[in-house]
């Protein structure tokens, strides 16, 4: 089975701290780590490469240094990596990013199943994995919690608002995973060492065949034209104490004038 | 598409219908639609899409719809992704509409890239503001970013349509008006109803799980309950309000509670009218889900706990004694009312 994974190298938010005073994020300093949700991919693509065989391939679009995400990946286990790095790829919204990937994927496949994390943690969108999937003329499942194949088709629960559906989709496919579906491993000592010497291919626009002005933000339909930094900290009713029970009868205040009781 | 390739007019909504009846997400959307709408002077249509419909279509006329679109078809039973998202590019095509509106919920943030994708224009992920720009007539979508801590606001100038994926709960259903409008129920080509997705079953969840995002009341719950067994506090709070039961991320790690139940980055992200948090520290990866509350009230032992910076209501003490006299004072003050 061909196997191809997305990652995104991502900030580490569990390192982001809050700046008390001006109630914003303090990113400076803090690691960069792969996408949760991707490492819940690559183990997935590990069990299947474990029951079919084959190989996997790792595929990540970002800054030269999005090499450390890949080698993550190659240390997990992963056969090979690919990272597509230029210039020309800034500014790429989903669209343009899903565009690059999925340029990549034609190149480097024709792959049975690709796998990816439901959303990154910085962008939150999740929309890549389903457009990378509509431009590859695929199908798509995500939220996927649980997923087996027998090869041809692919079994899968999708964890939704209102249930668990249960689709059956066959091969070649895009899944989108959520973290429930495995615990990833951590990567061995031999695995760590293989991925520090292995070659990471690098490729620019135009060895995937884009143009610039399909990449980055030329290529992106949307502008971001305005950023804010909304207060969220309120003027904060504090009971302790004694006075708890105060406390106690303003929440219920509140709940009434929501109409939540 | 490219704006100078087609002439657009109009907003579509994306309706969601769950187990046959139409979702209230839908009259959210097609409410704001409406005031959307207005400012430019311009028609409001709803698709809605299903195996078989139990509510009147019509209703959604007195929400602010001018139009409503029905795909009705057995394959549309349960949610077929593939399906959805031809049926979507298929009607923009056929409709050209200028906004597509669509909640943001696992369908919508599932078809709507699709469909996106395959009619070549933006979309912009769980906004939780809409706009028309003066000058440029244009959509002005903000969401946050950066778990929440920014508001990008963002447009789609050269393609259109200009798309837009919805947090439910961002706006309030309208008092529905009487007002008229027309109901089509179009051809759809029958390729567009082939797919290489088979839905085998569907399992419906009962209780809780299923409608954290959906409720007016989350209650979570987070480390400080110390014991998994005191998520029954959570629970019992949650039940007097009728509201949902979170939890943070290292309750769901520590197995104490399902994922299904996640408020964060990494879980669901929630704006109900009032979140509760217990027990929550306010880690940035939860806050970032649960900040856009309307009211926060927190119940922490820590004054310091960085929950409390969000929090409308602090509740500083301990947890086993605040919930169950607040779960009994909310139960008292709804039998008296």
């Amino acid at each position: 089975m061909k196997i191809s994974v997305l990652v995104k190298q991502v900030p580490d938010s569990d390192e982001v701290k809050m700046d008390p005073v001006k109630g914003t994020m303090v990113r400076e300093g803090t690691g960069n780590i792969v996408n949760p949700l991707d490492l819940n991919a690559v183990e997935v693509a590990l069990a299947l490469k474990n029951k079919f065989g084959g190989d996997i391939t790792a595929l990540t679009m970002g800054p030269p240094q999005a090499d450390i995400a890949l080698r993550e990946a190659l240390a997990l286990g992963v056969d090979h990596a690919y990272l597509l790095t230029d210039r020309a790829f800034a500014g790429a919204d989903s669209w343009a990013t899903s565009l690059a990937l999925a340029r990549a994927i034609e190149k480097l496949g024709p792959f049975d199943v690709i796998l990816a994390g439901e959303k990154a943690t910085d962008g939150e969108t999740g929309q890549v994995g389903p457009e990378v999937a509509a431009m590859l003329g695929v199908p798509c499942a995500t939220y996927v919690s649980r997923i087996e194949s027998d090869g041809a088709y692919v079994t899968v629960s999708r964890m939704i608002e209102d249930g668990i559906e249960v689709q059956r989709i066959k091969t070649p496919c895009l899944i989108t995973v959520i973290n429930n579906i495995n615990e990833p491993e951590m990567p061995t000592l031999a695995g760590k060492k293989t991925a520090r010497r292995a070659d990471v291919p690098k490729a620019t626009a135009e060895d995937i065949g884009l143009k610039k002005e399909e990449t980055g933000l030329n290529g992106s339909p949307t502008r971001v034209v305005k950023i804010d930094h909304p207060k969220f900290s309120r003027q904060t009713e504090f009971f302790r104490g004694k006075d708890i029970d105060d406390g106690i009868g303003r929440v219920v205040e509140i709940l009434r004038d929501a109409a939540a009781i | 598409m490219l704006r100078t390739s087609v002439v657009s007019k109009g907003i579509l909504v994306c309706g969601e219908v769950r187990r046959g009846k139409i979702h209230s997400v839908t009259m959210e959307l097609v409410g704001k639609a409406r005031q959307l709408a207005d400012k430019k002077n311009c028609g409001v249509s709803c698709l809605l899409f299903c195996g078989e419909l139990d509510d009147a279509p019509e209703k959604l006329f007195g929400y602010g719809a001018d139009r409503v679109v029905l795909v009705a078809h057995a394959s549309l039973k349960y949610f077929n992704q593939d399906i959805a998202a031809k049926l979507l590019a298929h009607v923009i095509k056929e409709m050209s509409p200028e906004i597509v509106l669509a909640p943001a919920t696992t369908s919508g943030r599932t078809y709507l890239p699709a469909a996106a994708a395959m009619v070549h224009t933006g979309l912009t992920a769980d906004c939780t503001g809409l706009d028309i720009d003066d000058e440029t007539g244009l959509l002005l979508q903000t969401r946050p970013a950066i778990g929440g801590n920014v508001m990008a606001t963002i447009k789609t100038p050269d393609f259109v349509p200009q798309m837009s994926t919805v947090r439910p709960k961002t706006f309030r259903v309208p008092e529905p008006c009487e007002r008229g409008g027309e109901l089509v129920t179009p051809d759809i080509p029958s390729n567009v109803f082939e797919s290489d997705i088979e839905v085998l079953s569907m399992e419906y969840s009962e209780g809780d799980v299923s409608d954290i995002q959906d409720k007016d009341v989350v209650v979570s719950g987070g480390k400080g309950l110390k014991r998994p067994e005191n998520f029954a506090l959570v629970g019992a709070l949650a039940e007097a309000l009728d509201g949902a039961v979170g939890a943070s991320r290292p309750t769901v790690e520590a197995k104490w509670i399902d994922y299904a139940h996640q408020v964060g980055l990494s879980g669901k992200v929630v704006s109900p009218k009032i979140y509760i948090a217990a027990g929550i520290s306010g880690a940035v990866q939860h806050l970032a889900g649960m900040q856009t509350a309307q009211k926060i009230i927190a119940i922490n032992k820590d004054p310091d706990a960085p929950i409390f910076r969000v929090a409308d209501v602090a509740l500083c003490g301990d947890l086993n004694d605040i919930l169950p006299r607040l779960t009994e004072r909310i139960k008292k003050e709804a039998r008296r009312s």
